[in-house]
């Protein structure tokens, strides 16, 4: 299914620097940002900077319209100050120091992060069948293997790339699975947002490679709002990774995501997420509260997967789902979510039966170490067109120590007779027994932890792209480092 | 190669061992066997360093140093194997990669490289002839669902991947059917040299007709009271504990 792009490092290097240049990040070093707060005024000049059509200013300011009427929700099990929104600056644009001789100028923290997954981008470079769309603060600053792709047809672009030059995909597609008003985040990040990526796969198109997209969170108390779109056209398959880094910071950084998939009759659409985001420091200071919405939309015959790995963010509020509108679709949902320390995570997923025999799988995996709380909400509606349709959820609990909590909301609304749905839950410690067992045999207690979470996560682990499997890994291993013993 | 003096041993305020005396030399093949409650799992548990028992005095002594000394995966490095009564269950974890991380733990400690994976594919093929496994069950997940039996021989197996110096075996004939029991018996055996030892804790005499002790020793309430040949093995078939008294 793949094929080998046969280019070699130093294409791709200056691929990667041209375009940097290309984007006209030349001489200053410092971000060009705007002032804080947020109001009309603010959504017109952040339009007005990505040189945006009407339809477009349109739409964020209706979003901004709605945003102001509504209230932020407090239905989640998490605890947070909120954020004062007219303190935040919503638009941020890193500039280059000069233009990059070799990706090893790349700034050191952000390398050094790269590198302390194991995936540095050195790596990536070999990694050759991973385009690599590279997202520092709002506004892409690489990418890579855009003209392999276009040559079957596909798009995979900054979205504010894509309002330029693919302005009927956008304008038709953007806001129909997550609308405006769909909820608090959802609305803000429709006002503000400031760049994320599109990806169209035209009909009966097989993507040859992962597209993948490394985000991070780069000047202090910015926030962060990306929008992401993907498109996959009747019969067409893409995989698409994301990954997120953050580097230390001290103050609390907001981050808003919205992503939007359509999968069309018989496409298949995989959607794996890495989250990393600054989780607070030990004692619960700092950190990036992440209130995402993700929802894909399947018709006929198609299939939307959803895997994610989440480790990072001091507050999570996730719930990537699926509105299985046509006959026989499938929608899945493979979550790991790690809290340590005082991070606080409420996610799962939606998955909205609404066509004949479409079915939907739900494994998620929970591990709560130190003072954490991590609670698992999902719902599972199945309207009552949705005939013999089927759902089977398995919701874990892995606990480390005995300050942490593990909450499970499952909500479950059937309207016909003829579906099935099954819903299955475990809660377990990790055993003195086992480690022990592991400290026997040679492993200190450590790397025992890793073993042992690897194993309980390894059906989660199993469905994320190779080396995306191994960088979740360690990054299981850096997330739970000091949680036993 | 280990020598227990006077030792003592307790988990919360129960005393368990009252004063055990043992010495094994290399190549030896040392029987314990004692009624339920004497303490037998106790002392292999003790040996291989479970934090449950405190030891409240008395030395083990291991290849010169002091073995209470080491922690738990210490004392694996340098060769002491427990093959535990009831091995845990590690869902998710496979065999393979299990004994891969042991070994390559134990390497890292003296500074070797990992083990190449054709190496370790070849150690896999040969230990797994020798127990009779089939190769599949490498790819299972640690215990889970495994039987009593398969368990049993699992530990075995690891012994044989691991190549300690020291090995207790702490009833791995239960659960054991005859056919099973002397595969195990088996590995064992050509596991022996005279470079390493071996202590038996066992109820039954049975296993003693496969791997032959050199010496047997009577656990009764803490304290080592009876020591000889294997013949003593067949006396207390014969007679029971009850000739104790």
């Amino acid at each position: 299914m793949k094929i080998e792009p046969k280019i070699s490092e130093d294409i791709l290097l200056d691929e990667v620097t041209s375009k940097e240049y290309k984007y006209g990040f030349t001489t200053n070093i410092e971000s060009e940002k705007i002032e804080k707060g947020l109001n009309e005024d603010v959504i017109k000049f952040i339009s007005k900077k990505k040189n945006e059509p009407d339809w477009m200013l349109d739409f964020r300011l209706e979003a901004f319209k709605v945003w102001k009427e509504m209230e932020e929700p407090d239905w989640a099990n998490i605890n947070y100050p909120k954020p004062d929104y007219q303190d935040i600056v919503y638009y941020c644009a890193p500039k280059q120091k000069k233009k990059l001789n070799s990706l090893d100028d790349l700034d050191p923290e952000m390398k050094r992060t790269f590198d302390r997954l194991g995936i540095s981008i050195d790596e990536q470079k070999r990694l050759a069948n991973v385009a690599v769309d590279i997202v520092m603060d709002s506004v892409s600053v690489a990418t890579s293997f855009k003209e392999k792709l276009a040559e079957l047809g596909i798009i995979f672009c900054p979205i504010s790339e894509a309002i330029q030059k693919y302005p009927e995909l956008v304008k038709k597609y953007i806001g129909t699975v997550i609308p405006v008003r769909d909820n608090f985040f959802s609305a803000l990040n429709s006002a503000v947002f400031s760049d994320g990526s599109f990806c169209y796969i035209p009909k009966g198109t097989e993507c040859p490679m992962e597209l993948s997209t490394y985000f991070r969170i780069n000047e202090a108390g910015t926030g962060q709002f990306e929008r992401t779109l993907v498109i996959a056209e009747e019969g067409s398959y893409v995989s698409y990774l994301e990954g997120c880094t953050a580097p230390m910071r001290d103050e609390n950084q907001l981050h808003a995501a919205v992503v939007e998939l359509v999968a069309q009759d018989s496409a298949e659409i995989k959607y794996s997420t890495v989250q990393n985001w600054y989780p607070g420091d030990k004692n619960g200071k700092g950190g990036v509260f992440n209130f995402v919405t993700k929802r894909g939309i399947c018709h006929d015959n198609a299939k939307i997967s959803w895997t994610q790995v989440e480790t990072g963010s001091a507050v999570t509020w996730k719930y990537p789902s699926c509105v299985l509108k046509g006959k026989n679709s499938i929608g899945e949902f493979f979550s790991v979510a790690v809290t340590n320390n005082f991070q606080q995570a409420d996610t799962g997923t939606k998955m909205v039966h609404l066509g004949e025999n479409s079915k939907s799988t739900i494994i998620a995996k929970g591990i709560c170490a130190g003072k954490s709380n991590g609670s698992y909400r999902g719902l599972v509606k199945i309207a009552k067109g949705a005939k013999n349709s089927r759902n089977f959820s398995q919701c874990d609990s892995l606990l480390m120590g005995d300050k942490c909590g593990s909450h499970t909301f499952p909500y479950i609304e059937v309207d016909n007779k003829s579906s099935k749905v099954e819903h299955e839950a475990t809660t377990s410690k990790i055993g003195e027994d086992q480690l022990f067992y592991c400290n026997q045999r040679g492993i200190g207690t450590e790397e025992a932890v890793a073993l042992i979470v690897n194993g309980y996560c390894k059906e989660v682990l199993n469905k994320l792209p190779m080396e995306f499997a191994v960088e979740a890994k360690k990054l299981l291993e850096i997330s739970l480092e000091g949680s036993v013993g | 190669m280990l020598e227990i003096i006077n030792l003592k041993a307790q988990i919360e305020d129960k005393t368990i061992l009252n004063g055990v005396n043992l010495k094994v030399n290399k190549g030896e093949v040392h029987a314990i066997m004692g009624p339920n409650g004497s303490g037998k799992s106790t002392l292999s548990s003790v040996i291989a360093g479970n934090e449950d028992y405190e030891v409240s005095s008395g030395s083990i002594t291991y290849e010169g140093d002091d073995l209470l000394e080491m922690a738990p995966e210490e004392r694996s490095h340098r060769g002491v194997f427990l093959s535990f009564q009831y091995p845990v269950e590690i869902p998710g974890l496979s065999v393979s990669n299990f004994i891969k991380t042991a070994i390559n733990e134990k390497r890292k400690a003296f500074g070797q490289e990992n083990i190449s994976a054709k190496e370790l594919l070849q150690l896999f093929k040969e230990k797994c002839e020798l127990l009779n496994i089939d190769k599949e069950y490498l790819s299972r997940s640690l215990n889970e669902g495994f039987s009593g039996g398969e368990k049993k021989r699992n530990e075995i197996f690891q012994m044989a991947m691991m190549e300690p110096k020291l090995s207790i075996l702490d009833e791995t004939d239960s659960g054991l059917d005859i056919d099973a029991l002397k595969i195990v018996a088996n590995g064992v055996n050509s596991l022996k040299s005279s470079s390493n030892s071996i202590i038996l804790i066992t109820h039954y005499q049975r296993l003693l007709n496969y791997i032959v002790p050199d010496f047997v020793h009577i656990l009764k309430d803490g304290k080592i009271v009876m020591s000889g040949d294997k013949s003593l093995a067949h006396k207390l078939e014969k007679e029971g504990y009850s000739f104790l008294n």
